[in-house]
């Protein structure tokens, strides 16, 4: 097997190189698990007579099972319900980010072809990188389970619940390994993995949403595009119920066959290059481009288009939904009730649908503005202000680039859920104008985590994706739809600007805390105008 | 003459360990271009940055087209044009479309020039720029900046990734604009294009300013060579002051003299009854290698010469 030569040794260059990085996601990751599993156990030891018709709650809810399966009413599997969600994305997205550091992104910097002059097989830095991420993955599931477990959880159920979440990071290594055959930038194979991980949670949300409620509410049994997705794979080891380890294998399976395609490909293309041939473009620049903003368009189009295809094909499917909502009983209605604050129903499930896509559309915002920073410290940064273009004119056309974008999302994903659910429903112009209001009240929200992002990029450059990433997933946290129920304290909740988006359409929208998250955004943005101002630029040596 | 750039005392830390510029003085005057070398390191992209308000001085006097780099940075990039020693553009764009976005950023260019230059490097704009190899890269940021009709250009280390005969068009470029009037602030490495183009020139070693003046100024400033055959031993030569690296065999002798001594060397000699002698000035390459080479007292002792005359 000459073309693996070198991988043990690149294993450990990689290792070396990801000393911290790794390490500082699993961790975050353990210690997020074990700090709300504790939260749930204690306030259950509290209300135990409350489980049950929580447990009720989510499984009877079809909004609810977006977020995952709970299977009969244990603490462990509600505060699954709670985070696997999230910690598959980020399991997901750790090892994509892995695996194309150290395949698609050598390349593109050149250290592939240093490397590949050694003594170094043609499949060594593929084989590196997988190994790399399949044991970040291993490790995962072995603190995840012991998170659970020394917080109170049953040993097996515990080991089950981390596999399952770890499992989908291993199914996204094999995914990421193709993609990053696939794309000849870094960029371009991250958000394919990308976007095959909102397929992927598209799939699974459907089919459990369209699943089947056993009579007890204590089960789903989820329809069949669930097991077309590395997600519900996970879901369906159902930890603390049925802990079934054989949904495992497909994970497996799915990175063994991955692999070998990332293998065959990796044997057809050149090193540097995608799949695909690099194409002539335009002589002459069109005037379109000829200014910042211009400019900064130009080069995010590409993830807004995605962008928006995903928004419009989520909007389509949970638009199609509304009517299951309709037809919602028993203890789910509470829990919707507590968005709107009276029994419209299917206004509480638009403003979440209409929260969640916010949320989605602030991590645009988010991806966007640190290109910010990838400027500055990549050094395209330096030709733009070597004219006369000024600090503070290239901020302006980021952010306004951010805002237009922000916009055209959200709307985009009103749409689409009025195109489904409007006809469905019988009243399709009074829901547009409904969502229309709902989706624009959100904006406020983003820019705030815009704003923020800005100032972080011009205060701690060097911190600044991290910090800025941090800072959306506790804002997710703290927002509506996780933070009520994690029972912490009113003060944090508020620190989300997501807490403060009127509840439209349930609820009339209110100027006042809409003026106060213009006014948060508008203090963070001038604080990064100064600061953006004042400093040295980072540029690289 | 105007002054194009005037600094004195400049100075530029990073952090409190790392000093990257330590009291650097640089003066070019308008209409001239103006020769920037010194070894990796010394200082020369970071003073450049400076000059373009990229970084700001901690201390000393900048003056760029009578303002201040700093803030004044866009009003003065009108006037000026620059080139990245390290060409940083966007992958996804074609050259041709980097040209026109740098230019029009800048404040228009003119159509005409753009299609000379790019015919006169030959550089096709369809490609994009992940395509093109470093060289090509280096033609596209050159092509954006002479398309502009400016005063002044900053380049930095322009011609490191060029073959030969496109380091000619470079100079051939860079010989109109001077005759046109412009001011020039070249960076480089290599001595012929520097010995070509350089009305004068400025050294800088470890953030300080060598040596600056002419190229005859600076030759003044080194030892000469020396190869000579007398009537009578030349034995004694290497105890003559001035005198160095003397390799002697009777009446036959080779060695290098400062500038200063070459008289008394002389007077020597003849007492010694010459029969044959050949001097050469100073290498350019010797120039700079001493000065490339030098530790960093030796590049004091320099800057006292200049200041001294």
């Amino acid at each position: 097997m000459s073309g693996f030569t070198g991988t043990t040794r690149l294993v450990r260059l990689a290792l070396r190189r990801d000393r911290f990085t790794l390490p500082a996601w699993i961790l975050g990751m353990t210690f997020f698990l074990a700090a709300t599993t504790a939260m749930f156990e204690n306030n259950y030891a509290e209300h135990p007579e409350l489980l049950m018709p929580d447990t009720q709650v989510v499984i009877e809810n079809p909004g609810m099972r977006v977020l995952g399966l709970v299977t009969g009413p244990t603490i462990g599997g509600y505060t699954l319900h709670r985070d696997a969600l999230t910690l598959a994305a980020l399991a997901a997205l750790m090892s994509v980010f892995a695996v194309v550091r150290h395949t698609r992104q050598a390349e593109e910097l050149g250290r592939e072809e240093m490397l590949g002059a050694g003594v170094v097989g043609r499949y060594a830095s593929l084989g590196a990188a997988v190994i790399v991420a399949l044991a970040a993955n291993v490790v995962l599931a072995g603190l995840l389970g012991l998170a659970m477990f020394a917080t109170g959880q049953p040993l097996t159920g515990s080991l089950v619940a981390g596999t399952s979440i770890a499992l989908v990071g291993v199914a996204f290594t094999g995914v990421a390994a193709v993609t990053s055959q696939l794309a000849s930038t870094t960029r371009g194979a991250t958000g394919l993995a990308g976007a095959a991980l909102g397929v992927s949670f598209l799939l699974a949300a459907l089919g459990n949403m369209l699943g089947a409620v056993d009579s007890a509410a204590l089960r789903v049994t989820s329809a069949w595009p669930a097991w077309s997705s590395p997600i519900g794979w996970g879901q369906q080891m159902r930890p603390f119920a049925d802990d079934l380890w054989w949904p495992a294998g497909l994970s497996l399976l799915a990175l063994g066959l991955l692999s070998w395609v990332a293998v065959v490909l990796v044997g057809r293309r050149d090193v540097g290059r995608g799949m695909w041939p690099e194409r002539r473009g335009a002589a002459h620049a069109r005037s379109s481009l000829l200014s910042p903003t211009g400019l900064v368009f130009r080069l995010q189009r590409g993830a807004l288009l995605g962008w928006g295809v995903g928004l419009v094909g989520f909007g389509l499917v949970f638009g199609a939904l509304s009517e299951q909502i309709t037809g919602t009983e028993g203890e789910a209605t509470e829990w919707y009730a507590t968005f709107g604050g009276d029994a419209d129903l299917l206004g509480a499930y638009w403003a979440s649908m209409m929260q969640m896509a916010g949320m989605a559309v602030a991590a645009y915002v988010v991806t966007l503005l640190l290109r910010l920073h990838h400027d500055e410290a990549q050094g395209t940064l330096e030709p733009v202000l070597g004219t006369a273009v000024s600090r503070v004119r290239w901020l302006a056309a980021y952010a306004v680039n951010a805002l237009v974008g922000a916009t055209l999302l959200i709307l985009l994903f009103a749409g689409a859920m009025v195109v489904t659910g409007g006809p469905a429903l019988g009243h399709p112009a009074s829901l547009l104008r409904d969502l229309v209001g709902a989706a624009l009240v959100q904006l406020p929200a983003i820019a705030v985590l815009g704003a923020a992002v800005l100032a972080l990029v011009t205060l701690w450059p060097r911190w600044s994706v991290g910090l800025s990433w941090a800072l959306v997933v506790s804002a997710i946290f703290l927002g509506p739809m996780f933070g009520p129920s994690l029972g912490l304290s009113t003060w944090l909740l508020d620190l989300s600007p997501f807490t403060h988006v009127p509840n439209a359409p349930a609820v009339a929208i209110s100027l006042a805390p809409v003026l106060g998250l213009l006014a948060a955004c508008a203090l963070l943005a001038s604080a990064g105008v100064v600061a953006m101002r004042r400093r040295n630029l980072a540029l690289p040596a | 003459m105007r002054t194009a750039i005037a600094v004195s005392g400049l100075v530029k830390d990073f952090g409190p360990r790392t000093r990257a510029l330590d009291h650097l003085d640089l003066q070019v005057e308008t209409c001239e271009v103006h020769g920037f070398l010194g070894p990796n390191g010394a200082g020369k992209t970071t003073t450049i940055r400076v000059l373009l308000g990229l970084l700001r001085a901690d201390d000393g006097h900048v003056d760029l087209l009578g303002g201040d780099p700093w803030r004044d940075a866009v009003a003065l990039h009108r006037r000026l044009a620059y080139v990245p020693g390290e060409v940083n553009l966007w992958p996804n764009l074609t050259g041709g479309e980097v040209i026109d976005l740098l230019g029009e950023l800048r404040g228009g260019i003119d159509p005409s020039r753009r299609e000379e230059l790019l015919e006169r490097f030959q550089l096709d704009p369809t490609k994009k720029i992940r395509a093109y190899s470093k060289g090509n890269r280096q033609k596209v940021a050159l092509v954006a900046a002479f398309s502009s009709d400016v005063e002044l250009y900053l380049l930095d280390e322009p011609t490191s990734g060029l073959d030969p005969l496109m380091e000619a068009v470079f100079q051939d470029v860079v010989q109109e604009l001077r005759t046109a009037g412009r001011s020039i602030l070249l960076s480089s490495h290599i001595l012929s294009e520097v010995e070509a183009l350089c009305d004068r020139v400025t050294i800088i070693r470890a953030g300080r300013a060598a040596e600056s003046g002419t190229f005859d100024e600076l030759r003044h400033l080194t030892r000469t060579s020396v190869v000579v055959d007398t009537a009578k031993p030349l034995a004694s030569v290497t105890r003559w002051t001035g005198v160095h690296d003397a390799r002697v065999q009777d009446t036959h002798a080779q060695f290098s003299v400062d500038p200063g001594e070459l008289n008394h060397v002389l007077e020597h000699l003849v007492d010694l009854e010459v029969r044959s002698m050949v001097t050469s000035p100073p290498t350019l390459e010797e120039l700079f290698l001493r000065h490339y080479d030098e530790d960093i007292s030796g590049a004091g002792a320099a800057a006292e010469v200049v200041r001294a005359r």
